[in-house]
């Protein structure tokens, strides 16, 4: 792959344009500006309802410069599927030129893809409809103001998950969708950040080339639910790779890749004092949970790498 | 050419979706419609059919795929019963809203609990309000008809509003009678082109389908919603004539037998019209004039032939196949109710629920709800505006 620079990036068409009313320091747009710069074909993008959906079409002005859908919340997948199909049978019957290229674009939140429409998901990358689902995990349902979502990581607090005298926060380790979503054995599945913006770019792009379901997994800062300084967002998801919070590997044709190997690989701590969701882990009888939490990084990490070493 | 051949209800409606042929068809499989969906796929499976079909892992899935579709340009159709409908119902008011012309055959069952998978209209009457436009079947032949026309009314440019399609969950789905399959190039003909008006593959246009709208908009745009199914019974009346000019059965908004001259009337919709119809003819043979409604359209509810056809009459006996707790009646009655209510000579009218979970009814139960009539008529008192037919209580 001939290796694209930010500036030749910067020239291209901006398909999510200005005007938006998402949060200062949001992730979302970050992520989507370089994902729908990484194919050059027309796009049609289906989007589950959550803060992108929300926050980019209210009636009557848009701020996507390209074909796009909401249906509901559960089935950003199933609608991708279904415009996937009629493109099919339209270029079957010969009402759409055969060498006509259309790509679509299916994306979540995590609330919308690991929860609510994991099911409509799993359902229609099974089938092999040829298109690509990414979620952007801000680890929260961010639009309806925090609540926890089977992202929300251990120990993190969230509305319906809130640390209190009696409780240190969420008590539930993060639903591995990454991995759920490899043992699909569909052509192409990745995790991914928006500091490494090269990388997302390579993966998004090798999504949209691939011919098949292919699902990207996107790190994506939330400010007001993580709750840190708007511009540290960038950073933070360094931190996240740096820490092995959030790896950044691809699965190609079952293969496992690691595409970042932090230098040192930092203590988890570094994370959870960046954020103010994990402020009441530093309190003293919340210690163990730091612990916990350190040890299954750890444990994951090590995973992942037995995994990138078979071959 | 014409063929005559026998199929049960699900077998027409795979015959003519064949023939339809439509671009995307997502349907899941749910008893008493299951056969429509493997239909299909042998169809597809043996090359009958050029459309893609899709198999999604639910009904809400299959709706959505349909959404998808429909909205990315394209002739589409699912078939469905009962808990499948039930677990659409978020997305047949998303379909609506969108103003996507999708066409759905519902095997009507029982929704649960307890669990049943016969037939009564309770999945469809659940979805009344959902904006979709509905019609309902007596037998084989009307379904298939029914199916057939089905497509030319939700694709108009005035109407793009879904239909469903409704015929009894094995009364009609798993009964096999001769029907008359219509030629296959006629069908397609009478079908016609579909020219949707915004199509996600026109590549040429980029715009934005289902944005949010807040106090300031929503409500116009339910608003224009609600215009394309009162657009519709022209429509609905336009296709029922030019389908029986080219195939010699014509359809409307109700079936009237023998009720012109009835002082007594008995509404009832499905298959049971079919019994009804020889309890009429045995009731006028003793000497009772009784006749029968058949509404065969729902939505939009034809309120005002209904009326005139039955403001005249002495009392009126409505059959619901469905129970709506808790409300004064249940749904055909409250309309056919409300809609005579600006007539200053009308009926007495009573309702009876009857049917649920499929349960059997029979002449016999037609003359007990005619045997009630008749009291009414002669004493002018209803003592039970609400009844059960054939239920043990």
């Amino acid at each position: 792959m001939a290796a694209v620079r930010l500036k030749d990036l910067a020239k291209m068409e901006d398909r999510l344009v200005a005007g938006h009313g998402m949060c200062l320091g949001c992730g979302i747009p970050i992520i989507f500006k370089v994902i729908l710069r990484a194919t050059e074909d027309p796009l049609i993008v289906t989007c589950a309802t959550g803060c992108l959906e929300v926050c980019t079409t209210i009636f009557p002005r848009t701020a996507w410069n390209v074909t796009w859908i909401h249906s509901a919340f559960e089935n950003a997948a199933a609608t991708a599927a279904g415009i996937e199909a009629m493109y099919r049978a339209l270029r079957n019957k010969g009402k759409i030129p055969r060498d006509k290229k259309i790509k679509i674009l299916a994306i979540g939140g995590d609330g919308a893809t690991y929860d609510i429409g994991l099911q409509a998901l799993s359902g229609a990358v099974e089938r092999g409809h040829d298109f690509v689902y990414v979620c952007y995990d801000n680890n929260v349902y961010a639009n309806t103001g925090g609540q926890r979502s089977s992202a929300t990581p251990l120990g993190a607090s969230a509305t319906t998950a809130p640390a209190g005298s009696t409780s240190p926060g969420k008590l539930q380790p993060r639903k591995d969708l990454t991995r759920i979503m490899a043992a699909h054995k569909i052509p192409y599945v990745a995790q991914a950040s928006p500091n490494k913006w090269l990388d997302l770019y390579n993966k998004a792009k090798k999504a949209f080339e691939i011919e098949g379901p292919a699902f990207l997994n996107v790190l994506c800062p939330c400010p007001t639910e993580w709750k840190y300084e708007e511009s540290q967002g960038i950073k933070l998801a360094q931190l996240a790779n740096d820490t092995c919070v959030w790896p950044l590997y691809e699965v190609e044709k079952g293969q496992f890749k690691i595409n970042y190997q932090p230098k040192q690989k930092l203590p988890v701590t570094e994370w959870l004092k960046s954020q103010g969701r994990f402020r009441h882990l530093f309190k003293e009888e919340n210690a163990w949970m730091i612990d916990l939490i350190q040890e299954q990084v750890d444990r994951d990490w090590e995973e992942l790498n037995k995994l990138a070493a078979l071959k | 050419m014409k063929t005559l051949k026998p199929l049960n209800g699900n077998q027409s409606i795979a015959e003519a979706a064949r023939q339809i042929d439509p671009d995307v068809i997502a349907a899941y499989p749910i008893t008493p419609s299951t056969a429509v969906v493997e239909t299909i796929a042998q169809f597809k499976a043996d090359g009958l059919i050029t459309g893609e079909f899709v198999c999604p892992e639910s009904e809400h899935s299959a709706m959505s795929v349909c959404i998808g579709a429909a909205a990315a340009g394209g002739r589409v159709m699912t078939a469905t019963s009962s808990q499948g409908l039930a677990l659409m119902w978020e997305m047949l008011y998303i379909a609506a809203g969108l103003r996507l012309p999708i066409v759905a055959a519902i095997a009507n069952r029982a929704l649960s609990a307890p669990i049943n998978i016969h037939g009564d209209h309770s999945d469809t009457m659940g979805a009344r309000d959902s904006g979709w436009i509905q019609i309902y079947s007596e037998n084989c032949q009307e379904a298939y008809d029914n199916f057939i026309q089905a497509f030319r009314i939700a694709e108009h440019p005035d109407v793009r509003t879904p239909v469903l399609v409704g015929f009894d969950g094995f009364i009609i789905s798993h009964s096999t009678e001769i029907v008359e399959v219509e030629d296959d190039e006629e069908v397609r003909q009478f079908v016609g082109e579909y020219l949707p008006l915004y199509p996600l593959l026109d590549t040429s246009r980029r715009f934005t389908v289902g944005p949010i709208d807040f106090t300031d908009y929503y409500f116009e745009h339910k608003r224009n919603q609600i215009e394309g199914i009162e657009n519709s019974p022209r429509i609905i009346e336009q296709v029922g004539q030019e389908f029986g000019q080219r195939f010699g059965r014509y359809y409307g908004f109700i079936d009237a037998y023998r009720l012109e001259d009835a002082e007594l009337a008995i509404v009832v919709m499905g298959s049971a019209a079919g019994t009804c119809k020889d309890a009429i003819d045995e009731l006028r043979e003793e000497g009772l004039k009784i006749g029968l409604l058949k509404p065969r359209v729902f939505r939009p509810f034809p309120h005002e032939i209904i009326a005139k056809a039955l403001k005249d009459k002495l009392a009126v006996a409505v059959l619901d196949r469905s129970s709506s707790p808790g409300a004064f009646g249940a749904p055909l009655f409250n309309e056919i109710r409300s809609a005579l209510y600006d007539y200053e000579k009308r009926p007495k009218i009573i309702n009876y629920i009857y049917g649920l979970g499929g349960r059997d009814i029979k002449i016999e139960h037609f003359k007990e709800a005619a045997q009630n009539l008749v009291k009414i008529a002669t004493t002018g008192r209803i003592d039970s505006y609400v009844g059960y037919l054939n239920l043990r209580e």
